[in-house]
């Protein structure tokens, strides 16, 4: 290996739908990891390369229209920029779209950074008769500009070779100045004044800079003035105040108006001359016409319930074999260990803590790739801003966003999602309060593990009604979930809705690679996760199921029983069950059958006795005395502690509860029978219980990834607690009313 | 010509931007799009449900809802 002589470092920044994550993907390669920026959920994607001798490093900043504090992604970037202080900037422009891509590059310059513009796109651009002069724009901008196709790669190097240069020149660029009009100007001028004589701030911005953010009332810069100096910070707002007032008086408007229409009457004038229109063909007309049907008042919706349809075939039938080989392979797994291992608490904790554990959340791997896959078929191709574009009105009218949609969908928005995939489709919420209602509700969907609980209720108590009754179930699920939204939007996450203002990029056909790339980052940010802290969940869950066990006395009790058992019975029968262990096909005689039986019922029994004596099971009797206003009794209440782990668990845990032993959530018609004739329940117990379930606190996978989206651990908590609380209240409710009217034969 | 509020405005109506008045995030978000005084936008089509509209500006296709574009007067044709 040569010596590398120098290590630079280069951002990537641009608009959204400009190429930049294509560029960064052809530029990096597979030498990329994805992160987040501190403090943030923003991912920070960074890679490197290495072009003739100097290595330099790429971070591909988030796709922004501007640079302002009010989006957490620009702030990142803004941060990034001034504070990382990258030697050069690409800035990846869309040739199609010069005037909105140089919006941000003339904040790029006056941020005094070295820049350096990628043209890209620029074969579209072409075939639709736009012609760009880019050395007279380069001239007249005095930025470097090579004109790119990210897609095959065209022009990747010559940036790189323009970005190196610029980082290895002397700082001493010039600065980057437009005018914003007499009065903006002066008073820029006598705040720029103010700046230098008080050193203030300067280390960080250039002084202009800070007079336009203090014009535009930019919060976060003028916090950080406020923090530095009060005073040097009140003397520039007076300023601020007094050309405010002037400029309100003479032309009725605000300073950030307008020095937003002298930027764009900047980029305006310099692209006279330099864009020419050959041809008058609409660059738009294809996606215009698509938009004509797919967004089509009849037709919009019908597709979307395609499409969505469609997406759910494809994710669940088609992921159904990966997912089958996962689990066989940790069945085989299970298998394998257990004959290993003799029995015991190690045994136990390996198979049934860490095995079933991990398994369970791995098992979902084949899944969120299907899933993501598809999601990013319809992100990449320009279909999901559709989907905001239809739906953002009976969305926003609960406080939630257009691009909620495909959050809710995932997770059970019809029956059979998966909340974990549904919390981590919510990423393309930039919106923060939007963002967090829809992280908190999507849980109430009925996902997949939901279904089996269902099946069990509906099937033993609502035999005849059961298509209804499921549907209806759903139906409640959804308006639960809104309801719960607007509340939350209401109160603890209150506060103006989001403005939609969103760019419905013209249709692109998805590269492959696009594709894999961020399927594959997603998946791989869950499994690591699944290896982590959802190792430890699982094995404190287990834990909980397990210890302390039963006394040794009481062992004794079911060892004896055992021992009765056998002690009566012939040994000719003895030895064919014993047989039978290693044969499974082997038919037993009639009195085996009937010893194996009893042998069984004991041991159900002992798991019984064992269960309702782990500290699962004595929080579940516990909680008894007050469960009992839903109708719960202590064996639902561990089932549903159970339940936390994943949902299907409280199938097979009411099964262990009722001495069943081992109930397939597949199959769970004869645990129906039994719940049905079971003293303590009723058709409303079980309604109680239905909606219990859909409303309580979500699988705590799930929990993980509502912590790691919404950034902080206390939502994590507060989805547990508060849906909890909520399930708790509507159950109560429902019992004691239909326990007032007699209703459902409670 | 008259100037009307876009929300008024038909589908496939060109006209020109008059004024906007509205501060804070939801101006800055518009004028960052390239909406401004002296811009001219075309309705392209409006959301199955009326809300949101979609304009074409800047050789660009851009959504926003009715209650964002009521601070948007417009000079039509």
């Amino acid at each position: 290996m040569t010596a590398l002589a120098e290590r630079l470092s280069i951002a990537l920044g641009g608009n959204p739908n400009s190429g930049k994550t294509t560029m960064f993907n052809a530029l990096t390669g597979a030498r990329q990891h994805v992160g987040n920026y501190p403090g943030v959920t923003v991912e920070k994607k960074e890679g490197h390369l290495v072009r003739e001798g100097t290595e330099v490093h790429i971070v591909d900043l988030p796709g922004t229209y501007s640079l302002t504090a009010y989006s957490e992604d620009e702030l990142v970037a803004r941060d990034y920029l001034t504070e990382s202080k990258p030697e050069a900037v690409i800035d990846i422009v869309d040739a199609s779209n010069l005037e909105r891509n140089l919006y941000l590059t003339v904040q790029l310059l006056e941020l005094g950074l070295p820049v350096c513009i990628a043209l890209n796109m620029i074969d579209a651009a072409k075939n639709n008769g736009i012609k760009i002069d880019s050395k007279k724009l380069s001239g007249l901008m005095g930025v470097p500009i090579v004109p790119t196709i990210a897609r095959s790669g065209k022009g990747k190097l010559e940036i790189v070779d323009e970005a190196i240069k610029l980082a290895k020149k002397s700082k001493s660029s010039r600065p980057f100045h437009i005018s914003y009009g007499k009065d903006l100007d002066v008073a820029l001028i006598e705040i720029e004044n103010i700046i230098k004589t008080n050193h203030f701030l300067i280390d960080s911005y250039p002084a202009r800079w800070i007079g336009i953010k203090y014009l535009e009332n930019d919060y976060d810069v003028i916090k950080k003035g406020d923090q530095e100096n009060k005073s040097i910070s009140d003397e520039i707002k007076f300023v601020v105040q007094k050309v405010s007032k002037h400029v309100k008086d003479t032309l009725d408007t605000y300073p950030e108006a307008l020095i937003a229409d002298y930027r764009y009457g900047y980029i305006s004038a310099i692209l006279k001359g330099v864009v020419t229109q050959t041809s008058n063909q609409n660059r738009l007309m294809l996606s215009d016409k698509i938009d004509q049907v797919v967004t089509n008042r009849i037709f919009g919706p019908l597709i979307l319930i395609a499409i969505i349809y469609g997406l759910y075939e494809f994710t669940f039938s088609y992921s159904a074999i990966p997912v089958g080989w996962f689990e066989s392979f940790f069945e085989w797994l299970n298998t394998s260990v257990s004959d290993i291992l003799p029995d015991g608490l190690l045994k136990s904790l390996i198979v049934s803590g860490i095995i079933d554990g991990v398994g369970g959340v791995l098992g979902f791997v084949p899944l969120i790739m299907f899933m993501f896959f598809g999601i990013s078929v319809l992100e990449d191709s320009g279909y999901l801003a559709r989907v905001a574009y239809m739906l953002d009105r009976i969305f926003s009218a609960f406080g939630l966003h257009g691009n909620s949609v495909m959050a809710f969908i995932v997770s059970g928005g019809i029956a059979g999602g998966c909340a974990v995939p549904g919390v981590m489709a919510a990423r393309t919420l930039k919106s923060r309060r939007e963002k967090l209602a829809t992280l908190l509700t999507v849980p109430f969907m009925n996902c997949g593990a939901k279904i089996p609980v269902m099946a069990l209720l509906v099937g033993a108590f609502f035999g005849e009604n059961e298509a209804a009754m499921m549907m209806l179930i759903t139906l409640i699920a959804w308006v639960g979930a809104l309801i719960t939204a607007k509340i939350l939007r209401m109160t603890i996450i209150a506060g103006p809705s989001t403005p939609f203002v969103l760019e419905l990029p013209p249709y692109r056909l998805p590269t492959l690679r696009g594709l894999f790339t961020h399927t594959w980052e997603r998946t791989w940010q869950y499994i690591k996760k699944a290896g982590t802290v959802i190792l430890g969940i699982s094995i404190l869950l287990w834990a909980l199921m397990t210890f302390p066990g039963l006394e040794e006395s009481q062992l004794n009790v079911f060892s004896n029983q055992r021992t009765e058992i056998t002690m009566g019975a012939k040994t000719s029968v003895l030895a064919e069950i014993e047989t039978s262990v290693e044969n499974e096909d082997v038919e037993l005689s009639l009195a085996a059958a009937t010893l194996k039986d009893k042998l069984n019922q004991v041991d159900m029994q002992e798991s019984e006795a064992g269960l309702r004596n782990s500290i699962a099971g004595r929080i579940g009797i516990s909680m008894e005395w007050f469960s009992k206003w839903a109708g719960f009794d202590w064996r639902t209440n561990i089932a549903l502690v159970g339940g936390l782990a994943a949902k299907e668990v409280v199938v097979s845990t009411l099964g262990t509860a009722y001495s069943m032993g081992e109930v397939d959530p597949e199959d769970t018609e004869s645990l129906g029978d039994t719940l049905k004739n079971a003293e303590g329940w009723s058709p409303l117990v079980a309604l109680s219980l239905i909606l219990f379930t859909i409303f309580y606190a979500p699988c705590f996978v799930t929990v993980v990834c509502i912590a790691r989206e919404a950034g902080s651990w206390k939502w994590g908590a507060f989805s547990v607690v508060f849906n909890t609380v909520l399930a708790f209240s509507i159950s109560v409710l429902v019992y004691q009313i239909g326990t007032a009217f007699n209703f459902l034969g409670a | 010509m008259p100037v009307i509020n876009m929300r008024k405005m038909k589908t496939k109506q060109t006209g020109t931007i008059a004024s906007i008045k509205v501060e804070g995030e939801l101006g800055r978000r518009i004028r960052d799009m390239g909406l401004i005084n002296g811009t001219e936008i075309t309705i392209q089509s409006r959301a199955p449900l009326y809300d949101p509209v979609a304009i074409r500006v800047r050789g660009f296709t851009l959504s926003l809802r009715n209650s964002e574009a009521d601070y948007i007067d417009v000079e039509v044709n």
